[in-house]
């Protein structure tokens, strides 16, 4: 379905950004910059153990403190009904989330939310929460999936039982559930292949390591209701999380988002908001709290680490005759871990008859993982592009050709079981082929080139945007995506299209929870795609309207009139017409404001067919010393349309930078209590513009068969095959395949010296 | 008529078949008819009235988020799926209700 045929006045173009200045200034107002008389400060305590029961809390000397205001603990929690909490871009059982946000019984990781205090200045709450006395009794920790799945491994919830598929079974167990797919019959591809490769992978558990830390701040009003100004992905997810947690009546409660410093995931759970709501409440005053970055490590929700086996089979001609993979992702302290995910991507880029797949979400204490840009998907990728790479090379074909020869495209069916649309696959995989840098010589020793692909899924959900048309013929835009990746301008491009207007003429602002109609969350890739959607059939609305008004200036039947680029025109009479802006100044006389509006429900996962995106990357090697020069980089991926390419490009770019800080250096280095040792931004090493050079984009464009543009969702599959391509790039350089992420020079020299013996 | 995917862990109980012929115009008609032909899948699927909270299902390859109550037209393919936290959404039929508000 496309609103055109592919030819654009303003969608493709490259607009200055409407936040740019703000921004650039200092003016734009972000959580931390919010105040309001009677202000409170609040801090947590936090557990100092990774695993221990709670056997006793004593609040009494920190609210005997001068300054001190209210404490709270998990006791002033109410009792929640069991359930699922949609957050958009994952699902929480709604008692688990609670228990996250206040631990109950059990601490299950090192930094687990105790309790909560609120004083009049940052530093008294500091000084009370130092006077909480909490009585654990410390238990053994466990921090890794294989650990945890093992006979004997202590046990973190004694209540969790194996669930497989809907079948409760007896066992207590760590692992919450297992799930397969399957397609053929795994055993007769294998059978029917030439050359099979297995290989284990491990990945570290790491952080979305976005800059601005959680911040928020609340008010429980007189009257009942709560209002909220916080940095989230979705405002809304925010109000039916706190409603939830605290069983409230979801719209009495407000949220305004203020500006993100980024959030990739990391900023859809809550975390903050209840405890503050009920500090708020038994102090009568508002209570704001910004969470260090070493909370934000040990407190907020990382991407899982995971444990990965792979096992891929091809003819001499080059066909992938079977494949199966076996993923065991780290949940954190609760279950629910995006394994299923990371399943149902493992094997996306490839059209293989014969494969088995076994997922497991196995719990460990470490943080509630939550999403980090396209969950799940890195991991695996990591596993199977090094898995395909191999087989090429031992079948003497150019990597990216084998790839070519098996790739998934329209009607190909996914190792979960549906069939894909219209994708971009094929299409990724020529681009990266026919790209100068493919065949570019290398220059010099100790240098490798690899590549890889990787799928990620678009979501679509529900979105609502409304337009007001000003005399002046600007319009006015409102909407309730929070924006991060530029999408106050693709959305508002998307507006301006439709009505014909310049894409200066549509002015974007983001609106709290009061102010316009639901709107999922910014995540799943959708905002763009959901978001700019709605826009779109607000602009129809108003295109609509607004010829009404042109056939009662004209004194015609409004099916006389017709509005092409943005001209209101007769279709009788060439005399009669006006532009956009002309016929806004005749509103005032003729009935006076107009104001559209667009819903959509843009379905759930795999809306719009999700995206391809691949890389190609030299690395050089220190031989000496491990350390790894990132020479090159180009990013490709289907776009499905670029509504603004420099958005496009830079989503592309950011998420190559933070596959490749996964791939080199990025982890939670754990001590074996459960310590992490790196919580700093200078332990957590994330690449700095320095490390990496600038990176080349090359955007496919398959449009997607639901969207009126065609748009693709693009803030998630480029992180998908950096770490692979990476190192498969490394693999070239020195001849060692490194199954372990990071790949940081210790890895890289044990990995030579394994090899030179 | 629609096509079932049975997932590889449910199929002990459709006699190894992997995919069932199922007559329905919504997702929780086919879950009552796969039922009647094969005993003890709905129980597998479906709690009291709404799909199972760490199972999704997907219809002709999208999950859907309104769970039993999408649509199912002739020659459709229905998977059901596992439904569970950090990339995809839980259907939104699954939200609970508070004994205290009622919400």
């Amino acid at each position: 379905m496309l609103a055109s045929d592919g030819k654009y006045a303003v969608i493709g173009t490259r607009p200055i950004r409407p936040d740019g200045a703000d921004k650039v200034t200092g003016r734009a107002l972000y959580g931390a910059d919010f105040y309001t008389a009677g202000l409170l400060h609040a801090k947590f305590l936090r557990s100092p153990h990774a695993h221990a029961v709670i056997k006793s809390i004593d609040t009494s000397r920190a609210e005997g403190l001068p300054g001190v205001h209210a404490v709270v603990t998990a006791k002033d929690l109410p009792d929640v009904a069991d359930g699922q909490v949609d957050l958009g871009e994952g699902a929480s059982n709604v008692r688990n989330l609670q228990r996250n946000i206040l631990a109950r019984d059990k601490a299950l990781y090192k930094g687990h939310a105790i309790a909560a205090v609120a004083a009049d200045s940052p530093h008294i709450a500091e000084q009370a929460v130092a006077l909480i006395d909490v009585k654990y009794e410390v238990l053994p920790a466990v921090l890794t999936a294989p650990d945890a799945m093992a006979d004997g491994a202590p046990i973190l919830h004694d209540d969790l039982r194996t669930e497989e598929f809907g079948e409760q079974t007896d066992k207590v167990s760590n692992v919450a559930e297992h799930f397969q797919y399957q397609n053929g019959d795994v055993e007769r591809g294998f059978a029917d292949a030439d050359v099979v490769v297995e290989r284990e992978f491990n990945t570290a558990t790491v952080h979305q390591g976005y800059i601005e830390p959680q911040v928020t701040s609340v008010l429980w009003n007189n009257d009942g209701r709560i209002q909220i100004w916080t940095s989230t992905q979705g405002s809304f997810t925010v109000r039916k999380e706190v409603a939830q947690v605290l069983d409230l009546q979801e719209s009495r409660i407000k949220v305004t988002p203020m500006e993100i410093g980024g959030g990739f995931g990391g900023k859809i759970p809550s975390y903050l908001e209840p405890p503050l709501a009920l500090l708020s409440k038994k102090s009568a005053c508002p209570v704001k709290a910004v969470m260090t970055r070493k909370e934000v490590f040990e407190a907020t929700g990382p991407t899982p680490g995971s444990y990965i086996k792979v096992k891929i089979g091809a003819d001499r001609e080059g066909r992938i005759t079977a494949a199966q993979a076996h993923l065991a992702y780290e949940a954190g302290g609760f279950p629910g871990s995006p394994v299923s995910a990371g399943a149902k991507c493992i094997f996306a880029p490839y059209d293989i008859a014969n494969l088995l797949v076994d997922g497991y979400d196995v719990v460990v204490n470490k943080p509630k993982t939550q999403a980090y840009r396209a969950p799940g998907a890195t991991n695996a990728a990591f596993a199977t592009e090094q898995i395909v790479d191999e087989i090429a090379e031992q079948l003497g074909m150019d990597p990216v050709e084998f790839r070519l020869g098996n790739a998934a495209k329209e009607g190909t069916r996914r190792a979960d079981g549906p069939v894909f649309p219209r994708i971009g696959c094929e299409q990724v995989l020529e681009a990266i082929k026919s790209h100068p840098h493919y065949n570019a010589p290398l220059g010099g020793p100790n240098r490798g080139r690899g590549v890889a692909v990787g799928y990620w899924f678009n979501v679509g959900l529900q979105s609502s945007v409304t337009l007001s048309v000003n005399y002046d013929g600007i319009v006015s835009l409102v909407e309730g995506s929070t924006d991060i990746g530029g999408t106050r301008a693709s959305i508002g491009m998307q507006a301006a299209e439709a009505l014909g207007i310049p894409a200066e003429d549509v002015q974007a602002t983001v609106v709290d929870t009061d102010s316009i109609g639901k709107t999922d969350v910014t995540g799943g890739s959708r905002t763009t795609y959901a978001t700019g959607w709605a826009a779109y059939k607000a602009a129809e609305d108003v295109k609509n309207q607004m010829i009404e008004r042109a056939a009662m200036v004209w004194e015609v039947a409004a099916d006389s009139i017709e509005a092409v680029d943005g001209v209101y025109r007769s279709k009788a009479d060439p005399e009669l017409k006006m532009s956009f802006k002309e016929l806004a100044g005749e509103l005032d006389e003729t009935g006076g404001p107009i104001v559209g509006r667009g819903t959509v429900d843009a379905g759930g996962v795999g809306a719009g067919g999700g995206s391809f995106s691949g890389n190609i990357v030299d690395v050089e090697v220190d031989p000496d010393t491990g350390k790894v020069q990132i020479r090159r980089v180009t990013a490709v991926q289907d776009a499905g349309k670029a509504i603004h390419p420099s958005y496009v490009e830079g989503q592309m770019q950011g998420g190559s930078v933070q596959g490749i800080g996964w791939a080199l250096n990025e982890e939670y280095f754990m001590n074996d209590d459960g310590t992490m040792a790196n919580s700093t931004l200078l332990d957590y090493r994330m690449p700095i513009s320095l490390d990496l050079p600038m990176i080349d984009t090359v955007i496919v464009e398959i449009p997607s068969a639901t969207h009126p543009y065609g748009v693709r969702g693009v803030g998630e599959a480029n992180i998908v095959p950096p770490p692979a391509a990476v190192a498969n790039a490394l693999y070239r350089a020195t001849g060692v395949r490194l199954e372990r992420l990071p790949m940081n020079p210790v890895a890289i020299v044990e990995g030579m010296w394994s090899k030179a013996g | 008529m629609a096509t079932v995917f049975i997932p590889p862990l449910m199929q002990s109980l459709t006699d190894g078949q992997t995919t069932v012929e199922v007559a329905g115009s919504t997702v929780r008609e086919i879950i009552n008819n796969l039922e009647e032909i094969h005993p003890g899948t709905k129980e597998r699927l479906v709690d009291k009235f709404r799909m199972k909270s760490n199972i999704s299902v997907a219809v002709d390859g999208e999950v859907t988020p309104i769970g039993m109550l999408e649509k199912v037209g002739e020659n459709t393919e229905v998977h059901f799926l596992p439904a569970i936290g950090g990339g995809v959404s839980a259907p939104r039929e699954e939200t609970p209700r508070s004994p205290r508000t009622g919400y």
